[in-house]
């Protein structure tokens, strides 16, 4: 089962187990590093940023207590609007694409075929690569001027536009670079599809249901769990996108501001120009955005995931 | 129940019957003859022929299955073949060339590359080595201490951490990033490996604890209990019943850390600003700042190299790699 089964189990099973012997001095030996991790590398620092976020600090004087001012600022500061609506049309657009694709071609793929392995592999190779830098260079190539891309829709006398530097554009390019890697919820999907018992297809067929009609009622329904699971993780991920956009505009989001995600301009503050009170008041703000983003889909899931149980 | 005992095939086999009907023309004409053979030969004919129906039609339609896979595989393949073969061309071939065909191979591209930086590409990768060692013991290591309490243990709050070890694995390292940092500086740590690796050994990346912890639940509890009742105090299980019964969950563990930490951008370009220290992707990064548009060849010379040894993980590692992500289900 996956972690946000787990997540959603927890509640549902809570007081059910009856401890029959503790072993409290031994797990939390075990447990050490992790809680000492949780403690100083997660939990702390989130709560310091918490603080941070309420003073004005460039790292060389001490923090300064600033009240709500950075708060005020990002109400004003049209670049950080900017970057929300970047990142969000990014990850309203590709999400949705990506699983789509990963969907589709999990279902080419489900009915045992032959080269199955191979496919999956060719399929599954990008979302291996697709976060390193080598691959951003590689997209630059393509999306430029005279990249790739271009090369090809001059063949069939298109003079196509640098789609990297042009600011209509070049949010696209990362948006299929993020559909590129559709290949690890592709497998996810695989391993659900298996799952969903075979005799409810044999049922419907002898009921003289139609392939399609199987998929929507089927296994449409069967699966929800993983999409739901697929979107909620896809979803937080690709708000955090940050090494595409940072090569492939050399760092500073343009075409202007066009590529500039989120994690992107929080860099440019907290670490271009240091100003870490500002800087941590916006990575708050992503934490409440993914935050919300992850409440309404669990919210939105009673709606349209089935639990087989 | 008797759908269970049908073959899986079964709905393949129901997709065709509505075609049966144009072969029932023909069939009248054989079932005459066949009305004349015995029961036994007769029953024998018919599913023979059931079965080369249904091959006919399934044929056409893997067919045309396959050619649909071959199509979206080649165009999301091709920019990679491209790539590879591009960096053994001049720079103004890349930028007319889109096919993959290589008249001459222009191997100084990666010698050029290579010495491009302060420091030959070695030294970084190197550096990038040495970081993924370390935090491969260190997720090995903390992590299956992790998994084995989650797994295995009965302790006060273990609802509530394990709780909070599935959230952290969908935190946002941004929220953190900011105060890690002044930690890490503070410390003294800005600019050498210890803000990579420390992390790492003390399990902050729970989605390993949370994958150990699913392998561990499904090895069966009697062989810990044999071994309990010989006198195994929960060391002694750890290291010499579960660790050696784990080794898949770890061998995935070693590869997704290699080829996560091989690539991961965000923290060492934060914390390695000194080109002593790059690692390959802010290596990378600085011959792409410091590059001319002429010297794309190199460029991508270099950028196979990196991608080299996160191919071979992969290509040596792929059963695992396939494992960790469906039950798990993370990238």
């Amino acid at each position: 089962m996956s972690a946000l089964g787990e997540l959603s189990q927890l509640k549902r099973s809570s007081g059910r187990t009856k401890i029959k012997h503790k072993d409290n001095k031994a797990a939390y030996w075990f447990l050490l590093p992790w809680l000492i991790g949780l403690v100083a590398i997660t939990i702390g620092p989130m709560f310091m940023s918490l603080y941070l976020s309420f003073t004005d600090y460039n790292l060389l004087q001490a923090p300064v207590w600033s009240g709500f001012e950075n708060i005020e600022r990002m109400m004003g500061d049209a670049r950080l609007h900017n970057s929300l609506k970047v990142t969000f049309i990014y990850v309203l657009v590709g999400v949705p694409l990506q699983l789509a694709l990963a969907l589709g071609v999990a279902l080419l793929l489900n009915r045992g075929m032959r080269g199955l392995a191979i496919y999956r592999s060719i399929f599954y190779l990008p979302s291996l690569l697709g976060s390193s830098v080598a691959i951003a260079v590689l997209w630059k190539q393509i999306f430029g001027t005279s990249g790739l891309v271009n090369q090809f829709l001059a063949m069939i006398g298109i003079q196509g536009p640098g789609w990297i530097s042009d600011p209509n554009t070049a949010l696209g390019t990362l948006i299929l670079l993020n559909v590129w890697t559709f290949g690890s919820p592709m497998i996810i999907f695989l391993a659900a599809l298996r799952q969903v018992p075979v005799m409810y297809y044999e049922a419907s067929s002898i009921d003289g249901a139609s392939r399609f009609r199987q998929f929507v009622t089927i296994t449409l329904p069967m699966i929800s769990p993983i999409i739901f699971f697929n979107l909620v993780l896809q979803v937080i991920g690709a708000f955090q996108s940050f090494t595409q956009a940072f090569i492939v505009s050399g760092g500073k989001g343009g075409p202007s501001d066009s590529t500039m995600f989120f994690t992107l301009y929080l860099y440019q503050q907290g670490f271009g120009r240091f100003d870490m009170g500002y800087a941590s008041a916006i990575a708050w703000l992503l934490v409440v955005i993914v935050g919300a983003f992850t409440a309404v889909n669990f919210l939105a899931s009673k709606y349209w995931v089935f639990y087989d149980d | 129940m008797t759908e269970q005992i049908k073959s899986p095939l079964k709905d393949d086999q129901k997709a065709a019957t509505s075609a049966d009907e144009q072969f029932e023309l023909i069939a009248a004409q054989a079932a005459l003859d066949e009305e004349r053979l015995p029961r036994e030969q007769r029953n024998r004919l018919r599913a023979l022929r059931r079965r080369e129906r249904k091959a006919k039609y399934s044929v056409l339609r893997s067919l045309l299955k396959h050619l649909m896979i071959i199509a979206v595989a080649s165009v999301m393949i091709y920019p990679l073949l491209w790539m590879v073969v591009s960096s053994l061309r001049p720079t103004d071939v890349i930028f007319r060339e889109p096919g993959l065909f290589l008249q001459t191979f222009e191997w100084q591209n990666y010698s050029e590359g290579w010495n491009s930086l302060s420091h030959p590409f070695g030294h970084f990768m190197l550096n990038s080595a040495i970081v993924v060692l370390g935090s491969i013991i260190g997720n090995l290591v903390s992590c299956s201490m992790a998994a084995y309490a989650f797994a295995r243990l009965e302790f006060r709050f273990k609802g509530l951490f394990f709780a909070i070890m599935l959230m952290t694995i969908m935190l946002p390292i941004h929220v953190i990033i900011v105060p890690q940092y002044i930690m890490f500086s503070q410390l003294g740590w800005v600019n050498t490996f210890l803000p990579l690796i420390v992390p790492k050994l003390l399990a902050t990346d729970a989605f390993f604890i949370f994958l150990m912890v699913q392998f561990i639940r499904g090895i069966p509890r009697d062989i810990d209990e044999a071994a309990r009742i010989d006198g195994a105090g929960h060391p002694r299980i750890f290291l010499q019943v579960i660790l050696p019964l784990m080794i898949p969950a770890l061998a995935t563990t070693t590869i997704f850390t290699f080829i996560w930490t091989w690539s991961d951008f965000f923290s060492s370009l934060i914390y390695l600003t000194d080109p002593d220290m790059f690692t390959v992707p802010v290596a990378l990064r600085a011959f792409v700042d410091a590059t001319s548009e002429s010297n794309w060849g190199s460029l991508f010379a270099m950028s196979i190299v990196t991608l080299l040894p996160v191919f071979i993980a992969f290509v040596l590692g792929q059963k695992f790699l396939v494992k960790g992500i469906a039950t798990t289900g993370m990238k």
